[in-house]
């Protein structure tokens, strides 16, 4: 039963926005902390600063059930390939946030035994500055991924 | 910190290894050892009393002639000491391990293989501790270039 | 690996590695290596990834030489553990980590389980290596402890300052009593901050959630004044060769006084939720035990070595930076289990306040840097005026300063233990050697001697109690 008279994309692009809207409310990160910014990171998640104001305090132990991956810390060359198949185990949808200078970039250990970014392992969605960044800044980070969700903008790959 | 002369710890210990070459560092209290009186050395700094096994490490000498030197440090709790124990090792040659006398020397003594190449000899299971174990080389000797990679800024999506 | 045993079927017989290894029909070590295998992202099952995994971790082998075992499971050091190694029964040898919720961090351990008994432990570490000893030789002394601070980084102001007093050793500088008495400050503030941040996380292993809500809420205190004070809330590059980067905010004492009482409060409160607790006693009370032995022979330290009845403080022992002018106690207890680690962290607590409370009353006036201009970078209000000091500012920040040649050992009572640092320096502006010895490294590696013949439930609990920080650890 074909409906020539109404916009063949009006029911798909609504429901995008609805999903969109879902999944922002209920990301849940995988705890991968690796060093200094893990601490930031459960100092986000804990009771002064409070992450669960946005819906997202479910720190997972299991990647199968995260759909957020925060990179926090350094990521040396034997961790890099730990780190890809925590990724792989994660289901899609998914994202990931590079936090913090080292995680980013390597930071100022520009050395043998670190991976130069964790681009260059997994595809990263939001880059959080700093060394470590500051709970706040790691809130920014996350509502900015959260706007960016919720308006439908999915990280092409 | 004491010197050897007023420390009966320090005399007590220069009396039992002959080999041991007493100095000082900064007013600390530093041995030098020849590898082969090793052993004998560690053994007799505990029963003196250096009780506690505290560090170990290797240092690079690249233009030295033995070129490696290994670095032990103990500690006595009661009274309160510590011995610095230095141990030339040239290139290629190995170090008895002490293993035997601080079983805690077992991590170091990886670490040490690990970093700078350096083998200790008689340690139960000399393998790579803080890197890879399909890694090559041994990344903080001094002819190892630093390593570091050009950094790349890769092309990431606009957030509009 | 073959089928696990099937319980439901009564099939309960050995997994045929073991019976492999029993019959003689033993492959050479190096193919006896147990592989993961990877699920990789768009495959429909495992992929077998070859002999090793890549990873490139040190495995654990299914039988090992005796003389391996014995130094991994500690049996090297007191032989009460029993005459056997591992038993000829059937042993299981589970991974846990690196990524693991309650690793505190990414260490890995094997443990190779009979039942539900520990059997064997082999730690491996090195996923968070940084190589900073290497980058430390590739940094001025000006800015090394940029460098160090994110070493151990529950407590960056020790870090700093046992580089600092190594680098003073070698320069033979006089350091100001103020910059002294603000150092001490900080890093008894920051013992403080670090050991409520292992409450916090050890309760939470534990179970006792409140712990995790209640140690970071004190802890957010302290790391306030941290940022009012230096800028950053961690990793802070405030305590330098030479003394202070700033003297301390306007204010300084109200919010000390505020962090003392907001301390000391929750710190009533902590004792009351877990002391008496009766399933907290039940986990910890007896549990993760280290005798005195086993801490000489593994250079344990700190907290752990007190709990287990060494009575040794670097801070009495050698002390630095004029600590030996203030009055404060060590606390020692003598079972040496997890409980014990929590009494005497918690007393530790009150004790650093005290000492905080009398570096505030006695905080001395006067600059927060060394005399010494070949040190010290020319005040920020003598760059506008100098011409000289515009110099010498410029050549401080690029070139630093040399240091005559020697080797010289610092070490300071971190909050977990003794940090030392073995400085070489070959007379240049960038050291030649930097070697540290970090607390957590011998206490990760004491844990074999915790864990073996303990219960698989009990690892967690003493490996939380021995506070490993794998920034210390790996570098």
């Amino acid at each position: 039963m074909a409906r020539p008279s109404a916009p063949p994309n009006f029911l798909t692009a609504v429901l995008g926005k609805a999903v969109g809207w879902a999944r922002t409310r209920s990301m849940w990160p995988a705890s991968f902390g690796l060093a200094c910014c893990a601490i930031e990171m459960m100092a986000t998640g804990a009771a002064h600063n409070d992450l669960a104001r946005f819906g997202m305090e479910v720190f997972r132990a299991s990647p199968r059930q995260a759909d957020l991956m925060i990179v926090a810390g350094r990521v040396s060359q034997k961790m890099a390939p730990v780190l890809r198949q925590v990724y792989d185990q994660m289901a899609e949808p998914k994202w990931v946030i590079s936090m913090g200078a080292c995680a980013s970039t390597g930071g100022m250990f520009n050395n043998y035994a670190l991976v130069q970014g964790v681009d260059q392992v997994v595809p990263v969605d939001i880059y959080v500055p700093g060394c470590p960044p500051g709970p706040q800044g790691l809130i920014h980070g996350i509502l900015t991924l959260q706007n960016r969700i919720s308006a439908g903008e999915y990280p092409i790959r | 910190m004491t010197t050897p002369s007023a420390d009966p710890m320090y005399e007590d210990l220069a009396g039992r290894i002959e080999s041991a070459r007493f100095g000082d560092s900064k007013g600390q209290v530093i041995v030098r050892v020849p590898s082969a009186d090793l052993i004998g050395f560690v053994d007799a700094a505990k029963e003196v009393g250096f009780a506690m096994f505290i560090d170990l490490c290797a240092v690079d000498y690249l233009h030295r002639d033995p070129r490696f030197e290994v670095v032990i440090n103990l500690l006595s709790i009661d009274p309160p000491a510590r011995v610095r124990i230095l141990v030339e090792v040239p290139a290629g040659e190995s170090v008895p391990s002490i293993t035997g006398v601080f079983p805690g020397a077992d991590f170091y003594e990886r670490e040490a293989f690990d970093l700078f190449g350096v083998e200790f000899e008689g340690h139960p299971d000399l393998t790579r501790i803080l890197l890879p174990d399909d890694w090559e080389g041994h990344p903080l000797r001094k002819d190892v270039p630093v390593g570091s990679v050009p950094v790349q800024f890769k092309g990431t999506h606009r957030v509009s | 690996m073959s089928k696990p045993p099937d319980i439901i079927t009564g099939d309960t017989e050995a997994p045929a590695f073991a019976e492999a290894a029993k019959q003689g029909s033993v492959k050479p070590a190096s193919e006896r290596r147990v592989t993961h295998d990877l699920w990789l992202s768009g495959t429909e099952g495992p992929t077998d990834t070859g002999r090793f995994t890549d990873e490139g971790a040190q495995e654990m082998l299914l039988d090992e030489d005796p003389e391996v075992l014995a130094g991994q499971r500690g049996t090297l050091v007191v032989d009460d553990y029993g005459e056997d190694a591992v038993s000829d029964e059937v042993t299981q040898i589970i991974n846990m980590g690196p990524q693991h919720p309650a690793t505190h961090g990414v260490l890995r351990l094997h443990l190779e389980l009979e039942g539900e008994t520990i059997k064997r432990v082999k730690p491996i570490i090195g996923y968070l290596h940084t190589g900073m000893e290497r980058t430390a030789e590739a940094l001025t002394y000006m800015q090394g402890p940029t460098n160090v601070t994110r070493m151990d980084y529950l407590s960056p102001f020790h870090n700093e300052l046992a580089f600092s007093l190594a680098v003073e050793r070698l320069l033979d500088v006089e350091i100001p009593p103020r910059a002294q008495t603000i150092r001490i400050l900080m890093t008894e503030l920051n013992r403080v901050a670090s050991h409520l941040l292992w409450a916090a996380t050890t309760g939470f292993d534990l179970g006792a959630l409140s712990m995790m809500i209640y140690g970071w809420r004190e802890r957010e205190a302290v790391l306030g004044f941290f940022e009012k004070t230096t800028g950053l809330r961690m990793n802070h590059n405030y305590i330098r060769p030479g003394g202070v980067a700033a003297d301390l905010p306007d204010g300084w004492e109200e919010d000390v006084v505020a962090i003392e009482e907001t301390v000391l409060a929750g710190l009533a409160d902590y004792e009351g939720l877990l002391m008496g607790n009766p399933i907290f006693i039940e986990r910890t009370q007896g549990v993760g035990v280290l005798n005195p032995a086993e801490c000489f022979a593994f250079g344990v330290t700190g907290p752990m070595a007190r709990a287990s009845g060494i009575d040794f403080d670097v801070r009495k022992a050698f002390p630095y930076s004029g600590i030996e002018n203030f009055d404060f106690d060590i606390p020692v207890a003598q079972h040496g289990d997890v409980y014990d680690r929590f009494i005497v962290r918690f007393e530790e607590i009150r004790q650093s306040l005290r000492i905080v409370r009398q570096a505030a009353e006695a905080m001395p006036l006067g600059d927060t840097r060394t005399e010494d201009r070949k040190v010290t970078p020319p005040p920020r209000a003598r760059i506008d005026q100098s011409m000289e000091a515009l110099i010498h500012h410029f050549k401080i920040f690029t070139e630093g300063f040399k240091v005559p040649a020697g080797e010289v050992y610092q070490a300071v009572e971190s909050p977990r233990g003794e940090l030392g640092m073995y400085l070489v320096s070959d007379g240049g502006a960038k050291p030649w050697r930097l070697h540290v010895r970090g607390p957590s490294f011998a206490h990760v590696q004491a844990l074999p001697a915790m864990l073996t013949d303990s219960l698989i439930a009990d690892t967690i609990a003493a490996l939380a109690s021995a506070d490993p920080v794998m920034g210390d650890v790996d570098r």
